[in-house]
């Protein structure tokens, strides 16, 4: 069924009751050309683009939960493409063309809003720093604008400019950067993966990976056994337990990261704001709340939920930013596990055993990179070749140290992003 | 409608207010809700879609309706709810989410679009032509959308947090909250009772009924006294606990004067805390549940005990006439209540055909309301169909409706315990153990007898006492009203016409019945696209019935469909009062140096250095920064400068292994290095790339001093100890840091010897003095430090005393300076002088390079081990594909430079496969001309001479400069080693 | 969040920064880059479920604790010195 606005009329005037189901609810087959593991919005868009781009429709997403359960339901919606390094420029830009027609290729609508971002700066170091990643931008084909201070004050009048402890000294602005909304694109994805003919299996847990001789046969699940030529795992949040599966390790620790939304306003922030003294982030969403986020807990955690000391740290960058969101109040806090990797960046790769790929390590980028990964994931698992503008995610780059990509500059080890 | 003489305030001072411009007058303290409500004022609110007209529903912090903006300016507070702000002399309060206001809201023509804004229906639309949306769509959407508005101004109110800590924690001062504090407090434990409202005693404040044979509330104030009385028990009032979380601590948010005309200056409006409880009671009690029907969101249909709390509390109904609806026997009360009180009950309308009876009132058995009429602004009558099919209209200005209760289990899911399903009351209670040290007791469990209430609040009591190793007292609890819940289960009565669930985001019953059409059939599908549950009231009011239809539209069993989950903070709480105190500076410590009165004396400005303040440059008339940083820069190689370095970290290292441990943790060896001598270190991390850098001087066998920079002094020392304790446990060293202790000041230049040599006792004797040697010296008697390094590339010493003669010691330095010709110089000139010589700050360590990228490969001893030795081998980190250190100095003599532009081969193209590397720092350079810049470009050290191409596209500039060594200036060393 | 410090008693989780893996500890011997320095510094198990992590009361003592935790539901087990009885 085609969406529009007439559609929207026709059903209103004939009382909505001709809308379908958005995807079936099939029985697992015994197998499939490809499982993927994994119905977060990576795995949908790898299916996704995987039936589209590469004509495979013999696909199954295996969901232990329900689609879109994991972190791109719990994120704070930010969309971008503002990253210096090589391997993150590339990924990235091509991240967010997709974005940019992924309206028009889902027929459905995730309110993809590029309401521009500003990255806030506070020294002449940052500035500097900040410099070079929107050159870097730019040298990308992306757009990137360093703003003075008057020119961050006419985008963001209500910034503590006094008195603020770490005074504002500029900005660098992407236009292109913004929010969507994120059930919508784990929803798309998994409307328009279904609509090619892919099994989207809700509640069907993986509980094993079979390999014989090196090579993967297929996997076990709490709805039994499917036997599968590749199986691909997108599980940011249980990398490490499903990897296992196969007798992996990998360079990951699970963290929380904590996100917060307050009560429905009327319009007052219209972009995209971050601080560059402390973790904070927001945006104001189509329904009023304004969506924030701060850094870390900082140990590792699979509960899915924070604690206070980072809750107050990230009102207390609010308070000094922009003291006139105190009144506004945090409706509710959640938390998503993040894959976290010694460098901070991804991985996309083929794994130590035949016919097995992963994509993991997505740390709290994820969001943004939905379109970008599950693209360049199928290409992968469809071509056994790296998609360019993912080629640099690999595995064995923390043992070569060959291409890592820490963007902080923390330094490429855990617990340090 | 107000009921003189009734009500637990009716003695209240009468107070004026103001709501939506109009004057009203109320008794002080009652809620705002109140009120209104005695004064006939049926609209509060407006609902967030369709523009509904709303009134109040509730009488607690879970109102999803009358949601209002109280005070103007900067003041101005949105989504206050009218049922908890207090009423007081001067309150000015505005509907919101309207225009021109709640009352007339010409965005109610919203509502006549509903059939084609049903869930989800902006995700089918509004996608052509792709520009559209964000220059047309959203912006509409956005500005019909949200509640109330943010004054837009800088927050001027104080707000305050707080720590404290108890043995038990009893959340609720209701019968089970109020009894658990009893017991406790008899039994010598540390309890706080932390209760919503302006007054404890929870439900019974609202009924009428009899405990201990004595009125309840009469029973409320006698345990008050006697909680008044114990030191160790601590009752918060207004006091709503937010949140659980591990190893018992909870989050509780104070209102503390928001409730008052006149706050005394400096009273913070709210306090948020941090409670740290050894076991905890979760005594919130239970939430009536509204049921749905079509039309239920007219002004005039509330919960039925919420009227019963206004009829009790407040001496207020909410009409001349009432119809009450329910389907158990506590809607029965209402009836019996508000009859008793002179109100005409019209109808007690109850689901079940074997409800008993109401004395004087018309009953309708096995009957439901289908709908309701009445104008824009209020009920008028209600639709009643009767057990034989019959459907009988009854004019009528209220109704009251009750669907059961929902017990409050929200601070049981704050920790990912999932509520269980009970059936015979047909509702979620918390699931065992859903908070380690957290005892539901009372309502909030599943016991909704006051007597129940009272023994479960003493039990739970009991368990945690003997969880504590404390003796329980020899309690009973009180004689009260134990009749059982009886209800039959009712979420929605079949019908046409738009039945609300989720009242403030207007999420409807066939909302619910369309996403179990499209296969939003999992409970969190279903809440995510109808954004059922998302409203301020996080669906407190909605939850579970919605579920309960969503189950029946997708023909499971509630349990089977889905639990209900809530996350913190239980009320919204505003980002003031958990942000408290970081308003303005109060977001970080400021670090101020001992020359810092003195640097703003001279007018320098001050900028941030992590968390120190430092001197950007000491301007004299007009100069500019570059005027000033040029006069200073030569001031240093000409004659002599004097600055403040004492930010740097300081570490003094000591013990028997001390200098093995700094060959551990420095690249390079120090063991060898002699007392009385310095010698520059690098740190790396364990992942092989550079850490930091500094000096580190050697004052005897077993005493080393560490300089590390300032932005990681943090780090290098978290990571010593690291080091020291989890890696050589059995080595005897100790490093602590003496940043603070040591106020210290580099002087730097050819006549730096000649000041110093005035200022040290005895003299200076330079001969005695070579480069990169250290020890003690005394300034007029005071024991202090010469160091005898450079970070200027002049002859340069660094000097140091206790801090607390830092002041006068950078005075006395300035002094002698100025008579030589020299003075103060800034950041600005530091960096000029180490960029001239190619000295690397954290612009270059930043974190991604290596010591082969810094032309450092040599520096890591092949002759033992240190951190970071294995991983630098990797063959990543090092090679002719790596950005390399390079000076970089403009074609064109006196081109302006700037850092961040990216390294191009001359005619490349400017795109990202052609980037070879960046510039990290430039300054003017007064030695040799124009400017100067250190910067990574791609096998850099190989390329020394090659003019190369800096685009920086953000400030639009390319510039030609040629690739030079990064020590531009005296590469030899003559000067610093005078 | 509150962990016990073996020498200072409970307190909040704010007076304590984390390192991660308690494998940390077991820093290899060897100077060259080896599969064993991979899995010391990059490769983990990163358990959900009981996990032991190396947390520093900085803002206290200053010892480096070893704490058996549940990466689940946050219970903490037990907290010790990162080397036994060690002097921290």
């Amino acid at each position: 069924m085609r969406f529009s606005g007439f559609r929207v009329l026709r059903e209103g005037l004939t009382g909505n009751r001709g809308w379908a189901p958005h995807w079936r609810d099939p029985e697992p087959k015994s197998d499939y050309d490809v499982v993927i593991v994994g119905g977060g919005g990576h795995g949908l868009a790898t299916a996704f683009y995987l039936a589209k781009e590469h004509g495979i429709t013999n696909v199954a997403v295996l969901e232990k939960g329900y689609l879109g359960g994991g972190n791109v339901g719990r994120n704070t919606t930010i969309v971008r493409a503002n990253y210096f390094l090589p391997g993150n420029s590339e990924f990235y830009s091509h991240s967010l063309k997709l974005w940019e027609g992924m309206e028009e290729e889902l027929n459905f609508n995730v309110m993809h809003s590029q309401r521009g971002l500003i990255n806030l700066f506070h020294s002449d170091g940052q500035r500097d720093a900040f410099a070079r990643r929107g050159n870097a931008m730019v040298n990308q084909g992306d757009d990137a604008i360093l703003l003075d201070r008057e020119g961050v004050r006419k985008l963001l009048p209500y910034l503590d400019f006094e008195n603020t402890r770490f005074p504002i000294y500029g900005g660098l602005y992407h236009p292109r950067g913004g929010t969507a909304r994120h059930d919508a694109v784990a929803w798309g994805y998994a409307r328009g993966a279904d609509a090619r003919g892919v099994d989207l299996i809700q509640n069907c847990e993986v509980t094993g990976i079979d390999v014989e001789q090196g090579r993967v046969t297929g996997v076990q699940t709490t709805r039994g056994a499917i036997r599968a030529k590749k199986v691909a795992i997108v599980v940011a949040g249980r990398s490490s337990q499903v990897a296992a599966m196969a007798g992996l390790r990998l360079p990951i620790e699970s963290h929380v990261l904590q996100a917060f939304v307050t009560e429905g306003l009327k319009p007052v922030i219209d972009h995209v704001v971050s601080f560059g003294m402390g973790h904070f982030y927001i945006s104001q969403s189509d329904k009023g709340g304004l969506v924030f986020g701060g850094d870390l807990d900082f140990y590792a955690s699979y509960a899915a939920r924070g604690n206070l000391p980072m809750v107050e740290h990230v009102m207390e960058a609010g308070m000094t930013l922009m003291p006139m969101i105190g009144k506004a109040k945090v409706l509710r806090s959640w938390g998503g596990i993040m894959d976290m990797t010694p460098d901070g960046s991804p991985i996309i790769d083929r794994a130590p055993v035949a016919g097995l790929y992963l994509n993991c390590g997505w740390c709290y980028g994820g969001f943004k990179a939905v379109p970008g990964s599950g693209f360049s994931f199928a290409h992968l698992i469809a071509t056994d070749r790296h998609h360019p503008p993912a080629a640099r995610y690999r595995l064995d780059r923390f043992a070569t140290g060959r291409g890592l990509m820490d963007e902080e500059g923390t330094g490429a080890q855990h617990n340090l992003h | 409608m107000r009921l003189p003489g009734r009500g637990r305030n009716a003695g209240a001072e009468e107070v004026r207010f103001r709501f939506d411009g109009r004057d009203y007058r109320g008794r002080a303290g009652e809620p705002l809700a109140a009120a209104l409500l005695a004064n006939g004022v049926r609209v509060m609110g407006r609902s967030f879609k369709y523009h509904r007209p709303r009134g109040v529903m509730t009488a607690g912090s879970e109102e999803p309706n009358a949601l209002v903006t109280v005070g103007r300016g900067a003041d101005r507070e949105p989504n206050v709810r009218a049922t908890v702000q207090e009423v007081f002399e001067g309150l000015e309060a505005y509907g919101q989410n309207a225009w021109p206001s709640v009352h007339f809201d010409l965005m109610a023509v919203n509502d006549l679009f509903a059939p084609f804004l049903g869930a989800g229906f902006y995700y089918k639309t509004f996608m052509w032509p792709r520009a559209f949306w964000e220059k047309l769509y959203e912006p509409g959407i956005r500005r019909a959308a949200g509640l109330g508005v943010l004054s837009g101004e800088h927050n001027p109110d104080p707000y305050e947090k707080a720590f404290a800590f108890c043995d038990l924690l009893v959340i609720g001062a209701g019968p089970a909250g109020l009894m658990a504090a009893l017991a406790a407090g008899r039994a010598g434990a540390e309890v706080i009772l932390a209760d919503e409202g302006p007054e404890p005693g929870g439900r019974l404040l609202s009924e009428d009924e009899r405990v201990e044979g004595q009125p309840a509330q009469a029973w409320v104030a006698v345990v008050l006294a006697e909680l008044a009385e114990m030191p160790n028990v601590r009752v918060m009032t207004r006091t709503t606990v937010t949140g659980a979380y591990d190893q018992g601590t909870y989050g509780a948010l104070e209102r503390v004067s928001a409730h008052m005309a006149r706050p005394a200056p400096g009273l913070p409006r709210e306090c948020f805390w941090r409670i740290a409880a050894k076991r905890a009671v979760l005594a919130a009690g239970a939430l009536e549940r509204p049921v749905a029907f079509a039309g239920n969101d007219r002004p005039g249909v509330m919960l039925a005990s919420a009227m019963r709390s206004y009829l009790h509390r407040w001496g207020v109904a909410p009409g001349r006439s009432v119809v009450v609806f329910g389907n158990n026997d506590d809607a029965q009360r209402t009836a019996r209540d508000l009859a008793a009180a002179g109100v005409h009950v019209a109808a007690m309308v109850d689901a079940r055909t074997d409800a008993p009876e109401v004395a004087g009132v018309r009953m309708f058995r096995g009957a439901v309301v289908t709908g309701t009429a009445g104008g824009r602004h209020g009920l008028e009558a209600v639709t009643i169909r009767c057990e034989d099919g019959r459907v009988e209209r009854i004019a009528v200005e209220s109704l009251a409706v009750s669907g059961g209760w929902n017990p409050a289990v929200h601070l049981t899911c704050h920790m990912n315990g999932r509520p269980v399903w009970r059936e015979e009351i047909a509702a979620f209670v918390p699931a065992d153990g859903a908070v380690p040290g957290l005892a539901p007791a009372g309502a909030c469990a599943g016991e909704f007898s006051t007597r129940g209430c009272l023994e479960a609040g003493l039990r739970a009591a009991g368990a945690a006492l003997a969880d504590l190793g404390m003796q329980a007292p020899a309690m009973e609890a009180p004689e009260a009203d134990a009749a059982r819940y009886r209800l039959r289960p009712l979420w929605a009565v079949e019908g046409r016409g738009r039945a609300w669930l989720d009242f403030q985001n207007d999420v409807t019953v066939k909302d619910v019945k369309l996403a179990a059409q499209e296969n939003y059939a999992s409970v969190e599908h279903m809440k995510r696209y109808t954004t059922q549950g998302m409203a301020p009231d996080q669906g407190k009011n909605s939850n579970v019935a919605a579920l309960a239809v969503l189950a029946e539209a997708t023909g499971r069993g509630i349990p089977e469909t889905g639990t209900t989950t809530f996350r913190p903070p239980y009320v919204p709480v505003s980002i003031a009062a958990m942000g408290a105190g970081a308003q303005g500076k109060g977001f970080a410590p400021e670090r101020l140096t001992t020359s810092h009165a003195a640097s703003r004396a001279r007018g320098a400005p001050m900028i941030e250095a992590g968390l120190w303040y430092r001197p950007s440059y000491f301007p004299q008339g007009d100069e500019d920064w570059e005027a000033a940083c040029r006069r200073e820069a030569r001031m240093v190689r000409e004659a002599v400068g004097v600055a403040d370095v004492s930010t740097l970290g300081k570490i003094d290292v000591q013990g028997a292994d001390a200098a093995r441990f700094l060959d551990f943790v420095y690249t390079n060896t120090f063991s060898t290095l002699k007392p009385g001598r310095v010698r520059y270190g690098l740190m790396l991390r364990e992942d092989g790339h550079v850490m930091d850098d500094g000096t580190t001087a050697r004052f005897g066998e077993t005493h080393f001093v560490m300089t590390t920079t300032t932005a990681a002094a943090g780090e290098v020392m978290a990571h010593l100890e690291w080091v020291r304790q989890g890696l050589r446990p059995d080595w005897d060293v100790r490093p602590i840091s003496v940043t603070e202790q040591w106020a210290q000041f580099a002087v730097a230049g050819p006549r730096s010897a000649e000041l110093l040599d005035g200022l040290i006792d005895g003299g200076l004797d330079k001969d005695a003095w070579p480069f990169m040697s250290c020890g003690k010296v005394t300034v007029q008697g005071i024991g202090g430090r010469l160091f005898r390094i450079s970070f200027s590339g002049e002859e340069g010493y660094e000097i140091a005393l206790p801090a607390r003669y830092g002041a006068a010691l950078f005075d006395e330095l300035l002094t002698r300076a100025e008579a030589l010709g020299g003075g103060p110089y800034g950041m600005e000139a530091l960096n000029a002088l180490r960029v001239e010589k190619g000295f690397i700050t954290h612009a270059e360590i930043h974190g991604r390079t290596t010591a082969f990228d810094i032309g450092m490969a040599r520096m890591v001893s092949a002759k033992k081990d240190c951190i970071g030795k294995a991983a630098a081998t990797r063959e990543g980190l090092s090679g002719e594909d790596r950005e390399q250190l390079v000076g970089l100095r403009p074609v064109e003599e006196g081109a302006r430079m700037t850092a961040g532009a990216h390294v191009f081969a001359e005619g490349a193209a400017h795109v990202r496969e052609n980037s070879e590397g960046y510039v990290t720092s430039v300054a003017p350079s007064v030695a040799l001309g124009g400017w100067l810049g250190l910067g990574f470009l791609r096998n850099g050290r190989a390329r020394h001479g090659e003019v190369v191409v800096l685009v920086d596209h953000l400030r639009g500039r390319r510039l030609r400069a040629t690739v030079q060594d990064p020590v531009q200036y005296d590469p030899e060393g003559v000067r610093l080693r005078g | 969040m509150r962990l016990r410090c073996p020498l200072c008693g409970e307190r909040d989780r704010r007076e304590f920064t984390y390192k991660g893996a308690a494998v940390a500890l077991d820093r290899p011997a060897t100077e060259a880059w080896s599969a064993d320095w991979d899995d010391y510094l990059h490769n983990r198990a990163n358990p959900a479920g009981e996990t032991r992590d190396l947390w520093q009361h900085a803002a206290g003592c200053g010892a480096w604790l070893v704490v058996t935790r549940d990466t689940v539901t946050h219970s903490i087990a037990d907290v010790r010195l990162a080397r036994g009885e060690g002097t921290a």
